[in-house]
Formats: C-alpha cells, structure tokens, sequence
C-alpha cells in the first residue's frame, strides 16, 4: 500500500513538475553578466519559435511551438508582407485578437529573407544578425534599438492566446533580461563566442 | 462607444459595448447585412472576408474599433443585379456556387485581387486565393476567375476609351 502511495506520489510530483516546467520562469534580473551569458541569452531568444518563426529559410511562416508550415500555404509574396489580394494584414492586425486567436503587432510582416536563421547555427545566426549585407544595413546602435524597441520583435513577450483560447509560450528569458543582455553584448562588442 | 465609417457607400455609426467586437459580428448583427459569412471565426477559411479601403479583409479577425473611418464593401456593395461586378457576372456564367456558404468571401476575395492585377496566372490565384470551400467547387473557381478578369479588362477598357 505504502508502495503505491510512493509510486503515485512520486508521479503526480513528476507530472507537477512538467506542468510547472511548461510555464513561463523569468531568469533573475542579473546586469552584471558575462558577455558570453549575454550572448547566450540573446541567442535562446532569437531561437525561440516566437522569434524563429517568422525568420525562415524557405520562404514559408511557421505557427505554433512545432514550427509547422503556416496554413493555407501562405508565403513570403511580396515585400514579405503576403500577395496582393491576400496580405498577411488580411488576418493579422496592429494587436492580437482575442476572438480569433490569431496574433498582431505593428507592421507584421516576415523578417527578410537574407535574415532567414531557421535551420542555422548559432554562430551563423549571429553572424548574419551583426553583418549590414544580411541585417539591413544597420549598424549596431540601430540593432541595440530593434531588438529592444521594436514593437514586432517585443511581441515576443506579449504573444496573445492561439486559436483555442491557450497562451503563446514565451522566450525561455524575460524581456528585461533580453534587453539587459543585448546590451550587454553589444557593449561589450559582440564578440561570436566559439561554438562548443 | 461610437464607431463611424462608409459602409457600401453609406456613413454609418455603431454602438459597441466593446470596440474588439469582430466587424463581422456588427456588419451581421447590428448592420444586418448577411452576406458575410461566419465560418470558422478563426481567420482560417475566409467566409468572412470583406474590403477595408479596398484590401481584403478577414472581418472575425478585425477588431471593429480599426474600421474607424473606413470605408468598407461587403459582397451586397459589390454590384447591383442590374449592374453586377465583373465577379459577380462571371459566378453566374459559370455557375460557381454549390451550397453557397462559402461563396461571398471568394468573391470578395477575387474582386479584390482583380483590383491589383486584372490578369492573374493560375499561380497567383493559387497564392491569393487561399478560402476554404467544403463542396470543392476549386475548379469552377478557377473558371470563373479567369472569366471575371477577362471582364474586369474590357470595363477597363472601355473606362481608358470614355476617358
Ligand atoms: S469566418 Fe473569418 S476566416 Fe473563417
Ligand atoms: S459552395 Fe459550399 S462551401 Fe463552397
């Protein structure tokens, strides 16, 4: 009796523990990390589904935490903001929409194509992040702004509810540590640690 | 609150408790226009769609406080039966719909395409024309639109000549 009471406990903490897990634990607000953290944190955020997304490869938006194809084949189109007739503003609007489930933030639209980091390494993310050939030509004060101003790239942390009424998972560090660490990094040069 | 914009060519004022009620909910309930369908209520199958300042729109997904002074057309502003719109035209020539649920949103969806490109490859109506019919009438579809744009042509056409 008292086994299966152990057994039973023992799963029921198991299974608290993957729900609890599951839900959102903000890192300590901590300024004085090392560079290399401040790039690793950078880093789990950008390789966040909320972030990798909208950052593809293949010309195609991803949904949900499994990164599948966005549905109805919609694309890349033009000036990565849809086609014509159907633009990604057709469904997404300026705010998420709480009746349908579907998400909104200013200017909603995929990342450019030279800025495509589904299916890349670390290193090469950081790499074609930092690089004005691939970045859009901007520099790093204008990337420092982006990433911390930028109200399609904080829409992270407000993600809104899907299509049955759930949460959007977040990025595994909170927004203040995200922007604590971007500057950091870029303070401190953005120096691309060696990947171990 | 007070929310105002064109409607079919009309100025009209609504009443809303809250200003994220979906247009479609108000262009059906409060404006009984029911033309625009609800189908899924999700921005997913496209019965819903409508034009904001001439873009489609998917209208459960609109948060009705953006159509602010906007002019908007649904499928019953689109054209008259004495004078119908070259998509409306061709839905008959062609004998489109099926059960007709999903049929106002394609054709909204059309119209507002043939408005950018008046002669659209089957390529670009696959990319644009992404609704959702559950009878499957793609391929008359299909017919038809290459039909409305050939109409949409020559009343193109025929403006540039009176003009
Ligand atoms: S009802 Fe709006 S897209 Fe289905
Ligand atoms: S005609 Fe029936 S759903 Fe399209």
């Amino acid at each position: 009796m008292l086994f299966i009471g152990l057994i039973a406990s023992v799963i029921f903490m198991e299974s608290n523990e993957v729900a609890s897990m599951k839900k959102y634990k903000p890192l300590e607000r901590d300024s004085n990390i090392t560079t290399e953290k401040a790039y690793d944190q950078v880093m789990q955020v950008l390789m966040h589904p909320r972030c990798m997304n909208c950052h593809p490869t293949d010309n195609v938006p991803k949904q949900g935490d499994e990164r599948h194809p966005h549905y109805f084949d919609m694309a890349r189109g033009e000036n990565d903001k849809g086609f014509s007739a159907t633009k990604c503003a057709a469904c997404h609007q300026e705010e998420n929409n709480d009746y349908s489930g579907v998400p909104g933030a200013s200017h909603w639209a995929l990342a450019p194509a030279s800025m495509g980091w589904q299916g890349l390494s670390k290193t090469e993310i950081a790499k074609r992040l930092l690089n004005p050939s691939t970045n859009g030509g901007k520099s790093h004060e204008e990337l420092v702004e982006h990433m911390t101003e930028d109200e399609l790239v904080l829409w992270a942390w407000d993600p809104g509810i899907d299509a049955n009424g759930q949460p959007r998972e977040v990025p595994p560090v909170s927004e203040e540590n995200f922007k604590i660490a971007v500057k950091k990094w870029f303070d401190e040069g953005a120096i691309i640690p060696s990947e171990k | 609150m007070e929310i105002s914009f064109q409607i079919n060519g009309e100025n009209r004022s609504v009443q809303v408790e809250d200003e994220n009620t979906p247009l479609l909910w108000v262009v059906r309930d409060v404006l009984d226009l029911k033309g625009t369908k609800f189908g899924c209520g999700k921005a997913a199958c496209g019965a819903c769609t409508l034009h904001v300042d001439g873009e489609a729109v998917r209208s459960c997904s609109y948060a009705v406080k953006f159509a602010k002074g906007k002019n908007i057309v649904t499928i019953e502003g689109l054209g008259t039966p004495e004078r119908p719109h070259p998509v409306q035209q061709a839905w008959v020539e062609e004998i489109v719909p099926q059960c007709g649920y999903c049929q106002p949103g394609f054709m909204m969806a059309t119209a507002a395409l043939l408005s950018k490109n008046d002669h659209p490859t089957d390529e670009e109506i696959d990319a644009n024309i992404i609704n959702v019919c559950r009878c499957a009438t793609y391929y008359r579809m299909r017919k038809a639109i290459h039909r409305a744009a050939e109409l949409t042509r020559e009343t193109n056409l025929q403006s540039t000549e009176n003009s």
